[in-house]
């Protein structure tokens, strides 16, 4: 495995992982994110069905899973990995997500203090399950210029 | 040979195949196949004692094994298995918070700022980043509120939630230090939030603009991993227990009176509660609040400091926590004394067969508010407010009042023509009152002066009124110029 992975997200990705924190706020959201390499193009939100208390955990179905899955594949693209949001938590994998960790996905967490959505981090899960390893968040070509303004703005108030 | 769907996260483990053939007669037979040709595969679907993860499906046909017969469902030929991903994850809970996984790392700025903590063995850098992981929720940000909520602002907590819906009155400025002479005037909340902004950016500070209550108590608490009670009035003090014990949070509690003040951490996994020393509240009256009896303004300042102190050793895990020990303060005799306390087997909330499994109505518990109001109904005849007595003393009404206050409460205010008789000595002074003269007491509230009026009207007394809130609506509705306190 490389020694740092990466994703780069496009177009209103990080926008719409932020809106989706800030709309569950203070429950966890969750969501699949989709694309082609390392190149995220579109988040699918799910529903957080947990019946541990969504203010701390998350759960995505099978079938939900499997929803996004197929999605994926008629798209012609792929399952890159999941989102879910830490409501007035760091943006820091806990051991409950090494616990559940699936290889290779990204793990994308965004940090919501008091309802505003603030950092936003990704991570995988080493090989030997052991922890998770902090992967760079890169912002690709931005088809939508208004929504860069947006998303740059909402990052300062985080 | 049946067909295994492999979802995409173990791809890589399948040469990038989504779907791959094993042999075998049952599911458990199949995957143990299928795991033997793809060996990497087998740390994330088994856990070290070889079952299935709990978050690893595995579907026959569109049937989940779970409602079949789990790993022995058979497979034939043509079946098709697929291996479905359950994705769950969440914040930290608080033993992960303090157990040492995933603590988030201090900064440059952060370790200037909390060098004489990361010096100390007991608290070093593992322990200030338990520290910023944790999170603390402060009920009330009044007299034990703003020490507690300083001292561990200052000591660096991730989070800080207060509750709290007061005003900042200046009758708090004499004890509560996170509020300002400015502030008056001003949510608690807003003014307690600059304050510790200010003491700590670092910090989260995260208000919650409400009465406790409870309906919003478990919901309130869950986030967080301590709570620091820091109530006034015994059905808060009563409903911050009970939820401490039913959300598995400790309770960091104190309180004061006077002179005095009490502290302890209550709701521990295997400690007690605050019900395994009082399972029932003193009858309504009897023990007076602050407001009523007064409290020495340094006092919160040494109990809240000591809520602070239990708060971080029970994060850093060090020390021997103030559990099973009521510790009480004397500030006349500068002396602490110490009460040991065992977790009560038959507690209601907290023994082995607990009654009380949910959160109840606290002032009908307390035998205050408005449920207990109906069960003894107060006869308004019995009350004038302070309008209809200022109306009947300029119609010249005959009148006569009887402020039940202590003198030095009656040295700040009074209202014209009333009489002194202190709560205590109206049964010995009583024949200083004639039976046949309309009688109106009062006190700073009225709830002292309702005390005085049944005793009145237990010894015979016909025409007693209670003055409804006592002087402090008298001052608000009638006399402004007077002080209050």
């Amino acid at each position: 495995m490389v020694a740092e992975r990466r994703v780069i997200i496009t177009g209103d990705v990080e926008q719409s992982i932020r809106e989706h924190g800030q709309e569950t706020y203070p429950h966890e959201c969750c969501g699949a994110l989709v694309g082609k390499g390392d190149i995220v193009t579109t988040v699918v939100a799910l529903p957080n069905t947990t019946e541990e208390g969504p203010r701390r955990r998350f759960l995505v179905r099978p079938s939900d899973y499997r929803q996004a899955e197929r999605r994926a594949v008629e798209m012609g693209v792929e399952l890159l990995g999941f989102y879910h949001s830490h409501p007035d938590h760091p943006s820091r994998p806990s051991q409950y997500d090494l616990d559940h960790a699936w290889p290779t996905f990204a793990y994308i967490i965004v940090s919501v203090m008091n309802g505003a959505a603030g950092d936003m981090t990704v991570w995988y899960l080493k090989d030997d399950r052991s922890s998770f390893e902090e992967g760079s968040l890169d912002h690709g070509e931005n088809s939508h210029p208004h929504s860069a303004q947006t998303v740059h703005g909402q990052t300062g108030r985080g | 040979m049946a067909k295994i769907l492999i979802p995409t996260p173990l791809r890589p483990y399948t040469d990038k195949q989504d779907a791959v053939d094993a042999s075998g007669a049952t599911v458990g037979e199949l995957l143990a196949d299928l795991t033997r040709r793809h060996a990497g595969l087998k740390p994330h679907l088994y856990n070290e004692q070889g079952k299935l993860r709990s978050f690893v499906n595995v579907y026959v046909n569109d049937e989940d094994i779970r409602y079949l017969q789990k790993e022995q469902t058979p497979v034939t030929a043509g079946d098709t298995v697929s291996i479905i991903p359950s994705v769950a994850g969440g914040a930290p809970t608080v033993a992960e918070a303090t157990s040492g996984v995933a603590l988030p790392e201090l900064t440059n700025d952060e370790i200037k700022r909390y060098s004489r903590h990361l010096i100390m063995p007991e608290v070093g850098v593992e322990g200030q980043r338990k520290l910023k992981a944790a999170s603390v929720l402060c009920i009330g940000a009044g007299g034990l509120g703003s020490p507690a909520a300083m001292y561990l602002t200052a000591a660096g907590v991730g989070t800080l939630g207060i509750v709290d819906f007061d005003v900042v009155d200046f009758s708090n400025l004499q004890r509560q230090i996170l509020h300002g002479t400015p502030d008056v005037g001003r949510s608690k909340l807003a003014s307690a939030k600059d304050r510790l902004n200010a003491l700590n950016p670092n910090v989260n500070i995260v208000t919650h603009d409400t009465a406790i209550s409870s309906e919003n108590a478990l919901e309130l608490f869950e986030p967080y991993d301590v709570i620091v009670d820091g109530t006034d009035n015994f059905p808060t003090r009563y409903l911050v227990n009970d939820a401490s014990v039913l959300t598995g949070k400790p309770n960091a509690y104190g309180s004061i009176f006077r002179f005095e003040g009490q502290a302890s951490v209550f709701a521990t996994k295997d400690g007690p509660c605050y019900r395994c020393l009082y399972p029932e509240p003193p009858p309504p009256g009897l023990v007076p609040s602050c407001a009523e009896g007064g409290v020495l303004g340094v006092l919160p300042g040494i109990i809240g400091v000591i809520q602070a102190t239990e708060t971080i050793k029970l994060i850093l895990g060090v020390g021997e926590p103030l559990i099973g020990r009521f510790l009480i303060f004397d500030a006349l005799r500068m002396k602490f004394r110490e009460l040991k306390l065992r977790k009560d087997p038959d507690c209601p909330v907290c023994g082995t067969h607990p009654t009380v499994t949910k959160l109840i109505d606290y002032e009908q518990f307390c035998g205050v508010g408005p449920a207990a109001a109906e069960a003894t109904p107060v006869n308004t005849a019995t009350e004038i407010t302070s309008v209809e007595l200022k109306q009947r003393l300029d119609r010249g009404d005959k009148l006569k009042i009887v402020d039940v206050r202590e003198p030095n409460e009656y040295q700040i205010n009074r209202i014209p023509g009333s009489e002194l008789i202190p709560l205590g000595d109206v049964p010995k002074r009583v024949n200083e009152l004639n039976p046949d003269d309309e009688i109106v007491v009062h006190c700073k509230m009225g709830g002292r002066s309702a005390k005085a009026a049944d005793f009145l009207r237990s010894v015979g007394f016909k025409r007693v009124l209670n003055l409804k809130g006592g002087i402090l609506d008298w001052i608000d509705k009638v006399d402004p110029s007077q002080p209050k306190y």
